[in-house]
Protein backbone atom coordinates (compact mmCIF):
# COMPACT_ATOMS: atom_id res chain seq x y z
CA UNK A 1 0.00 0.00 0.00
CA UNK A 2 1.35 3.36 -0.99
CA UNK A 3 1.73 5.83 1.81
CA UNK A 4 -0.34 8.96 1.17
CA UNK A 5 2.46 11.40 1.90
CA UNK A 6 5.98 10.75 0.77
CA UNK A 7 8.91 13.03 1.33
CA UNK A 8 12.41 12.80 -0.01
CA UNK A 9 11.87 9.74 -2.07
CA UNK A 10 14.04 11.21 -4.79
CA UNK A 11 16.48 13.37 -2.82
CA UNK A 12 18.44 15.91 -4.83
CA UNK A 13 22.11 16.00 -3.97
CA UNK A 14 23.17 19.34 -2.54
CA UNK A 15 24.71 21.67 -5.08
CA UNK A 16 27.60 23.25 -3.22
CA UNK A 17 29.52 24.29 -6.30
CA UNK A 18 28.85 28.04 -6.15
CA UNK A 19 27.20 28.40 -2.77
CA UNK A 20 30.25 28.28 -0.52
CA UNK A 21 31.47 31.78 0.14
CA UNK A 22 35.14 32.40 0.59
CA UNK A 23 36.76 35.34 2.26
CA UNK A 24 38.39 37.81 -0.11
CA UNK A 25 42.14 38.05 -0.08
CA UNK A 26 43.55 41.13 1.61
CA UNK A 27 45.23 43.79 -0.51
CA UNK A 28 48.81 43.04 -1.36
CA UNK A 29 51.45 42.33 -3.99
CA UNK A 30 51.32 39.03 -5.65
CA UNK A 31 53.71 37.39 -8.04
CA UNK A 32 54.95 34.00 -9.03
CA UNK A 33 55.20 31.95 -5.84
CA UNK A 34 54.78 34.82 -3.40
CA UNK A 35 52.16 37.06 -1.90
CA UNK A 36 53.07 40.04 0.27
CA UNK A 37 50.64 41.91 2.50
CA UNK A 38 50.38 43.54 5.89
CA UNK A 39 50.61 41.24 8.89
CA UNK A 40 47.71 43.02 10.58
CA UNK A 41 45.46 42.23 7.61
CA UNK A 42 46.23 38.53 7.80
CA UNK A 43 45.85 38.41 11.56
CA UNK A 44 42.62 40.39 11.34
CA UNK A 45 41.30 38.09 8.65
CA UNK A 46 41.99 35.04 10.77
CA UNK A 47 40.59 36.57 13.93
CA UNK A 48 37.39 37.94 12.48
CA UNK A 49 36.42 34.68 10.86
CA UNK A 50 37.00 32.55 13.90
CA UNK A 51 35.45 34.49 16.76
CA UNK A 52 34.70 32.63 19.96
CA UNK A 53 31.73 34.34 21.57
CA UNK A 54 31.00 34.04 25.26
CA UNK A 55 27.25 34.45 25.81
CA UNK A 56 26.46 36.28 29.03
CA UNK A 57 22.70 35.95 28.80
CA UNK A 58 20.58 37.11 31.72
CA UNK A 59 17.12 37.59 30.25
CA UNK A 60 14.93 37.78 27.15
CA UNK A 61 17.69 38.97 24.80
CA UNK A 62 19.36 35.67 25.64
CA UNK A 63 16.36 33.86 24.15
CA UNK A 64 16.78 35.84 20.95
CA UNK A 65 20.44 34.90 20.99
CA UNK A 66 19.50 31.23 21.24
CA UNK A 67 17.48 31.70 18.06
CA UNK A 68 20.46 33.45 16.48
CA UNK A 69 22.69 30.59 17.43
CA UNK A 70 20.35 27.86 16.24
CA UNK A 71 20.02 26.44 12.75
CA UNK A 72 17.60 28.98 11.27
CA UNK A 73 19.82 32.06 11.67
CA UNK A 74 23.01 30.10 12.34
CA UNK A 75 25.70 32.25 13.87
CA UNK A 76 28.16 29.58 12.77
CA UNK A 77 28.00 30.95 9.23
CA UNK A 78 30.10 33.84 10.47
CA UNK A 79 32.87 31.69 11.80
CA UNK A 80 31.55 31.66 15.32
CA UNK A 81 30.80 27.98 15.36
CA UNK A 82 32.17 27.39 18.81
CA UNK A 83 30.52 29.23 21.68
CA UNK A 84 32.81 29.09 24.63
CA UNK A 85 31.41 28.97 28.11
CA UNK A 86 34.71 29.77 29.74
CA UNK A 87 35.86 33.40 29.58
CA UNK A 88 39.48 32.28 29.36
CA UNK A 89 38.94 30.76 25.94
CA UNK A 90 36.77 33.45 24.40
CA UNK A 91 37.42 36.73 22.70
CA UNK A 92 33.94 38.22 22.32
CA UNK A 93 31.79 38.89 25.37
CA UNK A 94 28.13 39.15 24.36
CA UNK A 95 26.14 40.70 27.20
CA UNK A 96 22.46 40.06 26.65
CA UNK A 97 19.90 41.19 29.16
CA UNK A 98 19.41 43.31 32.24
CA UNK A 99 22.47 43.65 34.41
CA UNK A 100 21.57 44.47 38.00
CA UNK A 101 23.99 46.57 40.02
CA UNK A 102 24.79 43.52 42.10
CA UNK A 103 25.73 41.68 38.90
CA UNK A 104 28.09 44.50 37.82
CA UNK A 105 31.22 43.27 39.65
CA UNK A 106 30.63 39.73 38.36
CA UNK A 107 30.38 40.97 34.79
CA UNK A 108 33.60 42.88 35.29
CA UNK A 109 35.28 39.80 36.70
CA UNK A 110 34.23 37.78 33.67
CA UNK A 111 35.64 40.51 31.45
CA UNK A 112 38.93 40.50 33.36
CA UNK A 113 39.22 36.75 33.01
CA UNK A 114 39.18 37.03 29.22
CA UNK A 115 42.54 37.21 27.54
CA UNK A 116 43.49 40.09 25.23
CA UNK A 117 42.46 40.77 22.56
CA UNK A 118 38.85 40.90 23.72
CA UNK A 119 35.73 42.60 22.43
CA UNK A 120 32.42 43.36 24.06
CA UNK A 121 28.98 43.56 22.49
CA UNK A 122 26.01 44.96 24.43
CA UNK A 123 22.88 43.34 23.05
CA UNK A 124 19.53 44.98 23.71
CA UNK A 125 18.27 48.09 25.45
CA UNK A 126 18.99 46.86 28.98
CA UNK A 127 22.62 46.01 28.45
CA UNK A 128 23.15 49.20 26.45
CA UNK A 129 21.34 51.70 28.67
CA UNK A 130 19.33 50.05 31.40
CA UNK A 131 16.32 49.96 29.11
CA UNK A 132 12.93 50.25 30.74
CA UNK A 133 14.48 49.59 34.13
CA UNK A 134 15.07 53.14 35.35
CA UNK A 135 15.51 51.98 38.87
CA UNK A 136 17.80 51.80 41.87
CA UNK A 137 18.79 48.21 41.33
CA UNK A 138 19.70 48.14 37.64
CA UNK A 139 22.95 49.20 36.03
CA UNK A 140 22.20 51.93 33.48
CA UNK A 141 24.25 50.34 30.71
CA UNK A 142 27.17 47.97 31.03
CA UNK A 143 29.54 50.65 29.73
CA UNK A 144 29.59 51.92 33.30
CA UNK A 145 31.58 48.82 34.22
CA UNK A 146 33.41 47.61 31.11
CA UNK A 147 34.26 49.17 27.74
CA UNK A 148 31.82 48.24 24.98
CA UNK A 149 32.64 47.94 21.27
CA UNK A 150 29.23 47.49 19.67
CA UNK A 151 25.73 48.26 20.94
CA UNK A 152 22.73 46.45 19.45
CA UNK A 153 19.45 48.33 19.97
CA UNK A 154 16.08 46.67 20.40
CA UNK A 155 13.95 45.29 23.17
CA UNK A 156 14.76 42.54 22.46
CA UNK A 157 16.61 42.86 19.13
CA UNK A 158 15.68 40.43 16.41
CA UNK A 159 18.25 37.79 15.44
CA UNK A 160 19.01 39.83 12.31
CA UNK A 161 19.99 42.75 14.53
CA UNK A 162 22.26 40.57 16.62
CA UNK A 163 23.86 39.23 13.43
CA UNK A 164 24.31 42.80 12.20
CA UNK A 165 26.02 43.67 15.48
CA UNK A 166 28.20 40.63 15.11
CA UNK A 167 29.21 41.71 11.62
CA UNK A 168 30.09 45.15 13.00
CA UNK A 169 32.30 43.41 15.53
CA UNK A 170 33.89 41.45 12.69
CA UNK A 171 34.65 44.72 10.88
CA UNK A 172 36.28 46.11 14.02
CA UNK A 173 38.30 42.96 14.53
CA UNK A 174 39.42 42.83 10.92
CA UNK A 175 40.58 46.44 10.86
CA UNK A 176 42.27 46.52 14.24
CA UNK A 177 45.90 47.59 14.22
CA UNK A 178 48.25 45.13 15.87
CA UNK A 179 49.64 47.67 18.31
CA UNK A 180 46.32 49.09 19.47
CA UNK A 181 46.18 46.98 22.62
CA UNK A 182 49.66 48.13 23.63
CA UNK A 183 48.98 51.79 22.98
CA UNK A 184 48.61 54.70 25.36
CA UNK A 185 44.99 55.34 24.41
CA UNK A 186 43.91 51.80 25.09
CA UNK A 187 45.69 51.93 28.43
CA UNK A 188 43.85 55.14 29.27
CA UNK A 189 40.55 53.57 28.28
CA UNK A 190 41.10 50.63 30.60
CA UNK A 191 42.32 52.89 33.38
CA UNK A 192 39.13 54.91 33.12
CA UNK A 193 37.36 51.67 34.09
CA UNK A 194 39.84 50.96 36.86
CA UNK A 195 41.39 48.02 35.00
CA UNK A 196 45.18 47.68 35.13
CA UNK B 1 -15.28 21.63 64.23
CA UNK B 2 -13.10 23.83 62.15
CA UNK B 3 -11.63 27.08 63.23
CA UNK B 4 -13.38 30.29 62.19
CA UNK B 5 -12.38 33.91 62.19
CA UNK B 6 -14.81 34.56 65.05
CA UNK B 7 -13.15 31.95 67.25
CA UNK B 8 -9.70 33.35 66.55
CA UNK B 9 -10.90 36.86 67.29
CA UNK B 10 -12.60 35.77 70.54
CA UNK B 11 -9.51 33.86 71.68
CA UNK B 12 -7.21 36.80 70.98
CA UNK B 13 -9.50 39.29 72.72
CA UNK B 14 -9.81 36.97 75.69
CA UNK B 15 -6.03 36.63 76.01
CA UNK B 16 -4.85 40.14 75.17
CA UNK B 17 -7.89 42.37 75.76
CA UNK B 18 -7.40 45.86 74.34
CA UNK B 19 -3.86 45.09 73.22
CA UNK B 20 -5.13 43.55 69.98
CA UNK B 21 -7.34 45.89 68.03
CA UNK B 22 -8.68 46.98 64.67
CA UNK B 23 -10.10 43.63 63.59
CA UNK B 24 -11.09 43.58 59.93
CA UNK B 25 -11.95 40.90 57.44
CA UNK B 26 -11.10 42.15 53.94
CA UNK B 27 -11.87 39.32 51.49
CA UNK B 28 -12.46 37.05 54.45
CA UNK B 29 -8.89 37.32 55.74
CA UNK B 30 -8.86 38.17 59.43
CA UNK B 31 -6.59 41.17 59.99
CA UNK B 32 -5.67 42.81 63.27
CA UNK B 33 -2.92 44.84 64.89
CA UNK B 34 -1.18 45.18 68.20
CA UNK B 35 1.44 47.45 69.77
CA UNK B 36 4.88 46.61 68.45
CA UNK B 37 6.20 45.52 71.87
CA UNK B 38 3.57 42.79 71.87
CA UNK B 39 4.43 41.23 68.53
CA UNK B 40 6.33 38.23 69.90
CA UNK B 41 3.76 37.56 72.63
CA UNK B 42 0.93 37.51 70.10
CA UNK B 43 2.89 35.34 67.65
CA UNK B 44 3.89 32.94 70.41
CA UNK B 45 0.27 32.65 71.50
CA UNK B 46 -0.88 32.00 67.95
CA UNK B 47 1.84 29.40 67.56
CA UNK B 48 1.34 27.56 70.84
CA UNK B 49 -2.39 27.67 71.49
CA UNK B 50 -4.02 24.25 71.14
CA UNK B 51 -6.96 25.55 69.17
CA UNK B 52 -5.24 28.17 67.04
CA UNK B 53 -2.08 26.33 65.86
CA UNK B 54 -0.41 28.73 63.47
CA UNK B 55 3.01 27.13 62.95
CA UNK B 56 3.69 28.53 59.51
CA UNK B 57 4.80 32.05 58.63
CA UNK B 58 3.81 32.51 55.00
CA UNK B 59 5.01 36.04 54.53
CA UNK B 60 6.61 38.89 56.35
CA UNK B 61 6.95 42.33 54.87
CA UNK B 62 6.50 46.01 55.61
CA UNK B 63 4.45 48.91 54.32
CA UNK B 64 5.36 52.57 54.46
CA UNK B 65 2.55 55.02 55.25
CA UNK B 66 4.24 58.45 55.13
CA UNK B 67 1.11 60.28 56.33
CA UNK B 68 0.53 58.32 59.53
CA UNK B 69 2.60 60.31 62.04
CA UNK B 70 4.28 58.04 64.56
CA UNK B 71 3.01 54.89 62.79
CA UNK B 72 4.79 55.27 59.47
CA UNK B 73 6.01 51.72 59.06
CA UNK B 74 3.80 48.66 59.34
CA UNK B 75 5.30 45.21 59.65
CA UNK B 76 2.90 42.59 58.34
CA UNK B 77 2.93 38.92 59.28
CA UNK B 78 0.91 36.40 57.30
CA UNK B 79 0.27 33.19 59.24
CA UNK B 80 -1.18 29.90 58.10
CA UNK B 81 -2.89 27.22 60.12
CA UNK B 82 -2.07 24.08 58.15
CA UNK B 83 -4.55 21.84 59.98
CA UNK B 84 -7.71 23.92 59.59
CA UNK B 85 -6.37 25.72 56.52
CA UNK B 86 -6.98 29.23 57.80
CA UNK B 87 -4.83 32.27 57.14
CA UNK B 88 -4.59 35.46 59.17
CA UNK B 89 -2.77 38.75 58.85
CA UNK B 90 -1.16 40.48 61.81
CA UNK B 91 0.25 44.01 61.75
CA UNK B 92 2.40 46.05 64.07
CA UNK B 93 3.18 49.71 63.48
CA UNK B 94 6.33 51.59 64.34
CA UNK B 95 7.75 55.08 64.22
CA UNK B 96 10.09 55.62 61.28
CA UNK B 97 12.63 57.33 63.53
CA UNK B 98 13.03 54.26 65.74
CA UNK B 99 12.09 51.31 63.55
CA UNK B 100 12.97 48.66 66.13
CA UNK B 101 10.92 45.46 66.16
CA UNK B 102 11.66 42.20 67.93
CA UNK B 103 12.71 39.47 65.56
CA UNK B 104 10.52 36.43 65.01
CA UNK B 105 13.43 34.20 64.02
CA UNK B 106 13.37 32.25 67.31
CA UNK B 107 9.77 31.30 66.60
CA UNK B 108 9.77 30.92 62.82
CA UNK B 109 13.01 30.02 61.04
CA UNK B 110 11.52 31.26 57.79
CA UNK B 111 11.50 34.76 59.27
CA UNK B 112 15.28 34.95 58.89
CA UNK B 113 15.53 35.84 55.21
CA UNK B 114 12.18 37.61 55.12
CA UNK B 115 13.30 39.94 57.91
CA UNK B 116 16.56 40.56 56.08
CA UNK B 117 14.55 41.49 52.99
CA UNK B 118 12.29 43.77 55.03
CA UNK B 119 15.37 45.40 56.53
CA UNK B 120 16.89 45.72 53.07
CA UNK B 121 13.94 47.55 51.54
CA UNK B 122 12.30 49.34 54.48
CA UNK B 123 15.03 49.64 57.10
CA UNK B 124 13.15 47.86 59.89
CA UNK B 125 15.69 47.08 62.59
CA UNK B 126 14.83 43.59 63.84
CA UNK B 127 16.22 43.37 67.35
CA UNK B 128 17.91 40.03 68.03
CA UNK B 129 18.13 38.92 64.42
CA UNK B 130 21.17 36.63 63.98
CA UNK B 131 22.40 38.15 60.72
CA UNK B 132 20.66 41.42 59.89
CA UNK B 133 22.31 42.58 56.66
CA UNK B 134 21.14 43.32 53.14
CA UNK B 135 19.98 40.29 51.18
CA UNK B 136 18.96 41.49 47.70
CA UNK B 137 20.48 44.90 47.11
CA UNK B 138 24.16 45.74 46.89
CA UNK B 139 25.88 45.96 50.27
CA UNK B 140 27.08 49.51 49.59
CA UNK B 141 23.55 50.88 49.35
CA UNK B 142 23.00 53.51 52.06
CA UNK B 143 19.23 53.97 51.85
CA UNK B 144 16.07 51.88 51.96
CA UNK B 145 14.61 52.02 48.46
CA UNK B 146 11.00 51.02 49.10
CA UNK B 147 10.33 53.92 51.46
CA UNK B 148 8.06 56.42 49.83
CA UNK B 149 10.34 59.43 50.05
CA UNK B 150 11.99 57.97 46.95
CA UNK B 151 9.60 58.78 44.11
CA UNK B 152 9.05 56.58 41.11
CA UNK B 153 10.77 57.44 37.87
CA UNK B 154 10.39 61.04 36.72
CA UNK B 155 7.75 60.81 33.98
CA UNK B 156 9.03 63.95 32.24
CA UNK B 157 12.54 62.81 31.52
CA UNK B 158 13.39 62.80 27.84
CA UNK B 159 16.82 61.18 27.74
CA UNK B 160 15.18 57.83 27.14
CA UNK B 161 13.13 57.89 23.98
CA UNK B 162 9.66 56.40 24.12
CA UNK B 163 9.93 55.13 20.58
CA UNK B 164 12.89 52.99 21.53
CA UNK B 165 11.66 51.66 24.85
CA UNK B 166 7.99 51.17 24.10
CA UNK B 167 6.62 53.30 26.91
Amino acid sequence: MARPVRFNIHPIPADTKDSISMVNMPEGYTGEGFFATKLSDVVGLARKNSMWPLPFATSCCGIEFMATMASHYDLARFGAERLGFSPRQCDLLMVMGTIAKKMGPILKQVYLQMAEPRWVMAVGACASSGGIFDTYSVLQGIDQVIPVDVYVPGCPPRPEAILDGFMKIQDLVGEERLRRRNGERYKQLLESYGIQ
Amino acid sequence: MSLTNETIKAKLSEKFGDQVSDFQEPYGLLTFESPKEMNLKVLQFLYDDEALRFPFLTDLTAVHYPDKAGKELAVVYHLHNLIDNIRIRFKVFTDINSPDIFTATQLYSSANWMERETYDFFGINFLGHPNLKRILNVDEMDYFPMRKQYPLEDQTRIDKDDAMFGR
